[in-house]
């Protein structure tokens, strides 16, 4: 029996050693911003390892929520649901600029990063990469297609494809006219207006095709012509561009929704100067433009732009004209209970 | 000796409970008593039943439990009566020779996850899949017909992922079942109706009833299947407790949801076993 207990213990004693070798960086992220190249430089130069795991905005917040902010060293969350969660849940510390080559970011982008997320004094963000969501078309199948309000459309009845979340009831309140984010103050006002592009999603259920989840499946439904108008993210289609010119993304006439994802540090990061170094090292011009190139969002670092791929400056060129990027609407901070109301919505329109 | 059984029983005993009471018990409290939190208008958290009573007093949300707990049924329903005929098939009427093979036949698509499966029967059905391919390469239609994303696509998804837990217990319960009954009641000159209503389905009712409970909870706790193949109109009653968490940061209303899905769920087991006449112990043993 004593035999027993030392192995017991033995193997406990193995298993959480092991579990401390080694220096580790996890990072809390969304699919594509951490190409594989750039993970295998920066752990030859460092020797630290990166963990990815991948998420979207909602995830992030409850996992971190759920570990107090714990269990991940950096995260890159949406720049606009920053600080009402932080001022609620405290799940960021305040991000230390001295510690970040802050020439290296462009600089309109870092003081409005710095402003969106600051809680009672502290920022808690820097940028990292921005984008637009708005609309994917095939041109060839639907060469009308201009707008949000193409998606209630029924000439395309069956080959219309939107995520249920929270951006396509922005993009149908502002495709009425509307401007939800001149409302985000007024929870009233908000949720009236709400309740019409709930009645108005409801009316065009029976034209749309599926709800997409994962920006990979809709890639390929756009692909086999089988979805024809989507909304989606601008990288997505202008990568679709470069295998089938006919489709492309085009920036809605009432304006493609602008956002920006930031690094976080959690409250709880075990690595906080590892988290730092990968910070510096992928803003690096170099490295940044490599995220570009590869992934086709926009980067925040400022020295990039000169060495990206003359094709993805094209992109830029073809879908937004000097009118289209005055016309951006740049997500503002989501301030509490908002979520609430648009949770509630969604449900309601899914279970119609 | 005696110290030595005591030493014993208590390192194999820790781990146990330690996993069932940090893992299990601690987490199902603290859900609880999120539960029973409930945010006002200024923002304070006070005890509250408001979340449980907003299950009823909602109709999306009781509508929604009405709708997944009906399809569940169904598919719990639809999913013996693929099921039954295999198993018979299995253990009365085929060589017993073959008996292993054709089991392990039926186990093998269960060595992929779930998610592989879902997403082979989207590569089948959809507008641009294999099934369309055929139908329009042999001039059977002339325009692909979209199979997924619609309530018939969704139930055959969830029959075919929960058939195998149908089979098991059906399978084992007809084993043990002496063929000499059924030979008796032929020889006395019963019909094929009659002895398959009064003596296979009587024999195997313990294993049905413990197939019919396993599928039941898997369905009615199933979220992916119905999220990927059923498409625009499935909101399923997990969905939406995964939407009050992520969605709408509102783990309070998402905490009190589980619990009314473990309750309601266990009720109509419950309403099952008392109808069907069939005892929990006996079914699961």
């Amino acid at each position: 029996m004593k035999r027993l207990v030392t192995i017991a213990v033995g193997t406990a004693i193995l298993l959480s050693s092991s579990l401390m070798a080694g220096q580790t960086l996890r990072i809390l992220t969304w699919k594509g911003y951490a190409p594989k190249a750039l993970v295998d430089k920066f752990e030859k130069q460092t020797g630290i390892k990166v963990e990815l795991t991948y998420s979207n905005n909602e995830e992030m917040i409850a996992k971190l929520r759920a570990t107090r902010g714990g269990g991940f060293d950096l995260a890159q969350p949406s720049q606009d649901r920053i600080s009402s969660v932080q001022a609620k849940f405290k799940i960021y510390q305040p991000m230390d600029y001295s510690k970040i080559k802050t020439s290296e970011f462009i600089p309109s982008m870092l003081a409005a990063v710095k402003k969106n997320t600051k809680v009672k004094g502290s920022s808690y963000a820097v940028p990292f990469a921005y984008g637009t969501s708005g609309l994917i078309v095939n041109k060839k199948l639907a060469p009308y297609a201009k707008d949000y309000s193409d998606l209630l459309n029924p000439m395309y009845k069956g080959k219309i494809s939107y995520r249920l979340k929270r951006p396509t009831l922005i993009a149908m309140a502002f495709a009425k006219g509307d401007n939800p984010f001149a409302k985000y103050s007024d929870a009233k006002a908000y949720k009236k207006l709400m309740d019409g592009v709930k009645a108005d999603l409801i009316k065009g259920k029976p034209l749309v095709k599926n709800y997409w989840a994962n920006g990979d499946a809709l890639l390929s439904m756009m692909r086999s012509g089988e979805v024809v108008v989507a909304m989606g993210w601008d990288g997505g289609g202008w990568k679709l561009h470069k295998e089938n010119p006919n489709i492309d993304f085009v920036a809605p006439a009432s304006g493609a929704l602008g956002w920006i994802d930031t690094f976080a540090i959690p409250a709880k990061s075990k690595n906080v100067k590892a988290a730092y170094k990968w910070i510096n090292f992928i803003m690096k011009p170099a490295n940044a433009a490599l995220f570009t190139n590869e992934s086709g969002y926009g980067t925040a670092s400022n020295g990039a732009t000169a060495l990206l791929s003359p094709e993805k400056k094209a992109n830029f060129q073809r879908s937004f004209s000097k009118a289209d990027i005055d016309n951006i609407k740049w997500y503002p901070p989501v301030p509490a209970k908002l979520e609430k109301i648009e949770g509630k919505i969604l449900d309601l329109i899914k279970s119609e | 000796m005696n110290r030595h059984i005591k030493l014993g029983f208590f390192i194999f005993f820790v781990p146990v409970i330690l996993w069932l009471f940090l893992l299990i018990v601690l987490p199902q409290i603290d859900l609880l008593l999120m539960s029973l939190k409930f945010e006002n208008d200024a923002g304070k958290m006070v005890w509250s039943f408001a979340n449980y009573s907003s299950f009823f007093t909602q109709k999306v949300y009781w509508l929604t439990f009405a709708r997944t707990a009906i399809y569940a049924i169904i598919v719990t329903f639809l999913t013996f009566v693929v099921t039954f005929p295999m198993a018979f098939y299995i253990t009365k009427v085929v060589n017993p020779k073959y008996k292993g093979f054709l089991t392990i036949l039926i186990l093998m698509p269960f060595w992929v996850s779930e998610l592989v499966r879902v997403y082979g029967w989207m590569i089948l059905l959809r507008e641009s899949g294999v099934i369309n391919y055929f139908l329009l390469k042999l001039g059977i239609t002339h325009q692909p017909i979209e199979m997924l994303y619609n309530d018939a696509s969704m139930i055959m998804g969830l029959v075919y992922t929960s058939m195998l837990f149908m089979l098991v217990p059906i399978l084992s319960s007809l084993d043990g079942m002496d063929d000499s009954y059924i030979e008796a009641a032929h020889d006395l000159g019963a019909s094929k109706f009659i002895i398959f209503m009064k003596i296979v389905i009587p024999y195997a009712a313990p294993g049905i009833v413990s197939g019919s409970i396993v599928v039941f909870m898997l369905t009615l706790g199933d979220y992916l299947t119905p999220n990927l193949m059923g498409g625009k109109n499935s909101l399923w009653f997990t969905e939406q407790i995964y939407n009050q968490f992520i969605e709408s940061f509102n783990w309070n209303q998402g905490a009190a949801f589980g619990f009314l899905l473990l309750l309601i769920s266990s009720l109509i087991i419950w309403i099952g076993l008392k109808i069907s006449k069939q005892n929990l112990a006996k079914a699961l043993s």
